[in-house]
């Protein structure tokens, strides 16, 4: 089971929870569990099943739109972090 | 002693931004194949790369009419930008207001009030993004200020695209990778936009803040934020650095190689050097983007990592 960083904007989604754990061997199989334990959950973060522009996911703290996306492999071991975009520096 | 490369004097403070040393990390290098090399934007003449930014959006805007003279110039910052336009402003006769989060460091409200800037305060719970609704508030209700706004001003990638990505092409020519924090986007969007056409195998590497939970002040997802002059087309990897792993870079970059780095030069560090891991060989650039100066009040380089990190998480230094 990988982990699952859930962000404080997403949380009423999932009940309240920081952290979550979800079985799947790509970041669209993570999701689908994710989704299936907390339904509320995909709207907020899909658009016609892609992931929305304003979510950002991170297998191991890096961005999976560089990678492979939705099809990026996960661990078992591996932590997932979505956030949502944002401005975040010292500017 | 080697030469003096560049001995001809400025004409004026304005005149000597840019032009910032690179500096080889022999010690940091993951192994003998790959070469590490540090652009030292803590360099210029207010202590950081958002000179570049700011000289070339006043300039751009004084060129254009956008800006009059003496008129008063506002924009929301976290530190860096204010402080180089209070600089800049306070030289060709603009007052200059900064909207800035309550919780950055000391240092910068010593800087800009030195420079002769007014602050206003947002609420720092709302990070750099309640900074820039306030800024953008201020500026719709009062005409007569002008707002660069570094994140949707095209004259902030142009500085980089004239300026910084020729002197990186200058002093490491045969560069493979870029590594930078990510913050406007203006600096990877630009240095990408002078490598590629040169080096279209060169890779732009983006080093992004994780988020302290308490800075994460959103209501809504559609309340985040992609800066207008990030092009994300032009990333090829983007990595999230925790201040405890931005912690660790800062304090390697004093021991191995006696650079005094800002937070986020400790960011992009890291991924500079998790990136380099996994090439075989080839030339790698990170850009430093401050000093420590700033941050010496926070005490980064000798406190407890644990209490720094509970620390941070309500602080906002880069």
């Amino acid at each position: 089971m990988s982990r699952v960083k859930i962000p404080p904007v997403l949380r009423d989604s999932v009940g309240g929870s920081r952290d979550l754990t979800a079985s799947g061997q790509t970041v669209a199989a993570v999701l689908d569990d994710l989704f299936a334990q907390h339904p509320a959950l995909r709207e907020r973060v899909t658009e016609d099943g892609q992931l929305s522009r304003f979510i950002n996911v991170y297998v191991n703290d890096r961005d999976v739109r560089y990678r492979d996306g939705l099809d990026t492999p996960v661990g078992a071991e591996d932590t997932v972090i979505l956030l949502p975009a944002m401005a975040g520096g010292a500017r | 002693m080697p030469p003096v490369a560049d001995a001809a004097a400025h004409s004026d403070i304005i005149a000597a931004i840019g032009g910032t040393p690179m500096v080889e990390l022999q010690r940091l290098a993951p192994h003998a194949r790959v070469r590490l090399f540090a652009k030292l934007e803590g360099q210029n003449p207010t202590g950081s790369v958002k000179d570049r930014i700011a000289r070339a959006m006043v300039f751009d805007a004084l060129t254009s009419g956008a800006l009059q003279p003496g008129q008063v110039i506002l924009e929301p910052s976290s530190g860096n930008t204010g402080i180089s336009l209070a600089m800049i402003g306070s030289r060709l006769g603009h007052p200059v207001r900064v909207v800035m989060p309550d919780n950055t460091t000391a240092e910068r409200t010593q800087l800009l009030r030195l420079y002769g800037a007014e602050i206003i305060s947002s609420p720092g719970a709302e990070g750099s993004n309640g900074a820039i609704r306030m800024g953008q508030q201020l500026a719709a209700a009062d005409p007569s200020l002008f707002m660069p706004y570094q994140y949707g001003n095209q004259a902030n990638p142009r500085a980089h695209e004239e300026t910084t990505g020729p002197e990186i092409l200058a002093q490491v020519p045969e560069v493979d990778l870029f590594v930078a924090g990510l913050g406007t986007g203006g600096t990877l969007t630009g240095v990408a936009r002078a490598l590629k056409p040169v080096r279209p195998s060169v890779r732009i590497v983006a080093a992004e803040p994780l988020p302290g939970e308490q800075v994460q002040g959103l209501r809504s997802l559609e309340e985040g934020f992609i800066p207008p002059v990030l092009d994300e087309s032009l990333l090829d990897d983007r990595y999230l650095v925790s201040n405890r792993d931005a912690l660790i870079g800062l304090r390697r970059l004093l021991r191995e190689e006696g650079i005094f780095g800002g937070l986020s030069s400790g960011a992009a560090i890291t991924v500079a050097l998790r990136a380099a891991r996994e090439l075989e060989h080839g030339n790698v650039v990170v850009l430093l983007a401050d000093g420590g100066w700033k941050y010496l009040s926070a005490d980064l380089w000798t406190r407890d990592l644990d209490e720094l990190q509970d620390e941070l998480e309500g602080a906002l230094l880069w």
